[in-house]
């Protein structure tokens, strides 16, 4: 209340009793946001792309169940579904591989987190997919057919092609949410960026959550400004001449 | 693995406590987030230099760090920096309102930038004011052209009111959790929520595609 | 020391003749400006301080704390005041308390040195070790035991150190792994996700009586440190202090504690009914015999 006593050192200093010091703590909690995000972004990457183009195909069987998929991912929020892989799987599971999941699997709470925020991502990652091949003209498609390709080939040789350079720029901002939404990974004991926060300000030096807060925001800030950069740089890699690419920036 | 449903009956009614949070908390962050997203949309698009600079560096900022950090921001920072005493439950309102405005203005900016310039210079020719202008000719076009965006955007915000969890807030997760943990039946709980928080999201944007549809119709 | 207080009583003494006689500070006065106490309180500190079946916080110290409650009424002459109850966490109770949040917090809070930096204490009221609880089938006997093995403890309170300290000191290699609050720890040991749950003995104690097989769990190993409780104030507020600190001091030296002690510790509570059945600690009774508030 007013008396607020500022100490922007405070991140050089020594944590008390440990030996160790507040900013080593910060630059291992950026370690593991930028492990979980990109690992993350792999799996997203993977599977929504596959799940995305499954929902174009016509066997509706097979597109009713990528919708679903879809639907079951993008519906639960991200911080139930990581309780559900950490908390409900192991209980579920048959005892023996529930009991490996809970104390053999190494980096238990990583692992979770990597998969849980990739599976929710690949959901998102699939609707940008489906509408940049709903995108392309139907033609595309039936000149593919007309050349005698089969449904693979179209789809291998015609139609993603040109759907994955229309959907970067949305696929962009699904690239900076995966950095974002991996601050969730602090509910089930990751120690990443905004845990080791949540650790520093809670107990450690409670005196001085602004700074410390301020510093978390700013790597934060960069982190985002960096991948808008990188991703800027793909775009205009990608651009497909004579389109005019989704996305503002 | 025995599923216990009557503990799920036991603890309704602090659940419903919890949804009635979580719904309250969305009404609330929706309302004032698409007030102050409006301004702020209608900042970003004005010819007044410094007005644009301070709208756009206030939407970047919001969007560029997790809503985690936000809510931790608020939680700790508001009653210390105003004096006001407010605990986990109230912050997180000021939280979403002002974390969300960043998502509606560009939602709302991008409504008002699909409306042509015909109809704005036609709105200037009638001799209305730039007020006027906005509030008759070119919010109400723009508003209906997004209605769809702004719904699913909420209904975004809805899962991510979640979040409060972390602070000890008793939403509908929260609840969920005190009882997981006072009982030991997380599987029963989280399982619940699950089902909770999709049924409503979905059902929720079935309507909004609907709604969509018919809008495009009349279009 | 001792001439200070030998003072404050002097001056207590001096103006002991009208409730408002003295000047109001700190606290004592913003509660009489505002007409609001507000008490931080925990949600899974049984029995200190947790949620019964109506979600209503109760416990032993929220028993204390409530006789603070009505000693504060009295002293500002204010029978309405009104009492504000906000839930903490280990995590969020000392930023709170240095905010201004909340006035007093009652629930298992140690007074320590480092935290006293940030925040004072009243009197003890307790007295605990830092063990911990495991599997009886597991065999963990030492900390040597949980070489490599995942150990939980509550993100944000003082074991997480102790852990991290003998990780160092016996050079012993150990999986941390955080829970929210402390129920959500003892689950972790529960549904086999960590071997121990390193924290308090009395917490360990009462999660044990509560759980649904109380016999399947043991406390174990060392004290790994002794540690008072105290009611979490503001710091530098002596004003407010004095209130806590007598009201205590009158509880320990009528008796009255005993009853409190038993309420919470040796009969049935709520919200199981279950009995934690912890007589009274040695180190306690010191405690109630010579009131103090120095921190470890």
């Amino acid at each position: 209340m007013g008396q607020y006593q500022w100490n922007w050192g405070i991140i050089l200093e020594e944590v008390y009793g440990t030996g160790e010091y507040y900013y080593q703590w910060l630059i291992t909690g950026l370690g593991w946001t930028v492990a979980t995000a990109l690992s993350a972004w792999v799996i997203a990457l993977i599977l929504g792309s596959l799940i995305g183009t499954v929902r174009t195909m016509p066997n509706k069987w097979l597109a009713g169940l990528a919708t679903a998929y879809v639907e079951l991912f993008r519906n639960i929020p991200l911080i139930v579904q990581l309780f559900l892989w950490f908390f409900v799987l192991p209980e579920v599971l048959p005892e023996q591989m529930g009991t490996w999941m809970k104390q053999d699997m190494p980096m238990p709470e990583f692992i979770t987190a990597v998969i849980g925020l990739g599976l929710f991502t690949s959901a998102r990652v699939a609707e940008q997919v489906r509408t940049g091949i709903m995108a392309l003209p139907r033609g595309q498609r039936y000149a593919g057919q007309a050349l005698g390709f089969t449904l693979g080939q179209t789809y291998r040789y015609v139609l993603l092609p040109m759907a994955f350079r229309i959907v970067i720029p949305p696929l962009t901002s699904e690239f900076m949410n995966v950095f974002k939404n991996s601050a969730v990974a602090l509910a089930i004991g990751v120690t990443e960026l905004t845990f080791q926060m949540r650790q520093i300000t809670g107990e450690y030096a409670p005196g001085n959550p602004i700074e410390v807060m301020t510093m978390v925001s700013v790597i934060y800030l960069i982190m985002a400004f960096s991948v808008n950069r990188l991703m800027a740089f793909i775009e205009r890699r990608t651009q497909v001449p004579g389109y005019i690419s989704g996305g503002s920036k | 693995m025995d599923f216990n449903f009557s503990a799920i009956v036991d603890s309704k009614d602090f659940l419903w406590e919890g949804l009635k949070y979580s719904a309250s908390l969305t009404l609330f962050a929706t309302f004032f987030g698409i007030v102050f997203g409006t301004l702020l949309a209608m900042a970003r698009l004005s010819s007044i230099k410094p007005l644009n600079l301070a709208a756009s560096a206030y939407v970047n900022l919001f969007r560029s760090v997790p809503l985690l950090l936000v809510i931790f921001w608020f939680y700790i920072l508001v009653p210390l920096i105003s004096g006001v005493q407010v605990g986990a439950d109230k912050s997180a309102y000021i939280t979403f309102a002002i974390f969300e405005a960043a998502y509606f203005c560009e939602i709302i900016r991008a409504g008002i930038q699909s409306i042509s310039r015909g109809q704005v210079s036609a709105g200037q020719a009638m001799g209305f004011t730039y007020a006027q202008n906005m509030r008759y000719v070119i919010l109400p076009q723009a508003f209906r052209n997004v209605v769809p965006l702004l719904l699913t955007q909420t209904i975004i915000l809805f899962q991510d009111t979640s979040l409060v969890y972390v602070v000890g807030a008793t939403d509908l997760l929260g609840a969920a959790s005190k009882v997981a943990n006072r009982d030991y039946i997380p599987v029963e709980m989280y399982v619940t929520v699950a089902v909770i928080y999709f049924t409503i999201s979905f059902v929720l944007s079935r309507l909004v595609k609907r709604l969509h549809t018919a809008i495009a119709v009349i279009r | 020391m001792q001439k200070s207080l030998i003072l404050s009583a002097a001056v207590a003494a001096v103006f002991a003749g009208g409730a408002h006689a003295e000047e109001l500070t700190g606290t004592l006065k913003k509660i009489n400006d505002t007409g609001i106490i507000t008490v931080g309180h925990r949600e899974s500190s049984i029995p200190f301080s947790y949620l019964d079946d109506k979600q209503k916080p109760v416990g032993y110290a929220m028993d204390l704390c409530h006789q603070v409650v009505a000693a504060v009424k009295k002293k500002l002459n204010k029978p309405s005041l009104v009492v504000k109850l906000v839930p903490v966490t280990s995590q969020t109770r000392i930023p709170l308390m240095v905010n201004g949040t909340i006035d007093m917090e009652c629930g298992s809070t140690t007074n320590s040195k480092e935290r006293q930096k940030q925040v004072g204490f009243s009197y003890s009221y307790y007295v605990t070790a830092v063990r911990m609880a495991a599997k009886a089938s597991a065999g963990i006997k030492t900390l040597d035991d949980l070489n490599g093995k995942p150990v939980v403890t509550t993100t944000g309170t003082t074991s997480d150190r102790y852990i991290k300290q003998n990780e160092q000191g016996k050079a012993i290699d150990v999986k941390n792994v955080y829970g929210k609050d402390h129920a959500e720890s003892f689950l972790m040991v529960d549904t086999g996700r960590a071997a121990a749950f390193v924290m308090d003995d009395i917490l360990l104690a009462s999660l044990i009586a509560n759980s649904r097989n109380p016999k399947d769990f043991a406390i174990v190993g060392p004290a790994l440190s002794v540690e008072p409780y105290g009611i979490m104030l503001r710091k530098d507020d002596p004003q407010f202090k004095k209130v806590a600190d007598d009201t205590l001091a009158a509880i320990f030296k009528s008796g009255q504690i005993n009853t409190i002690y038993n309420k919470w510790f040796m009969t049935p509570i709520p919200p199981k009914n279950i009995n934690i059945n912890l007589p009274m600690s040695d180190k306690l009774k010191e405690a109630i015999k010579t009131p103090t508030d120095v921190g470890i």
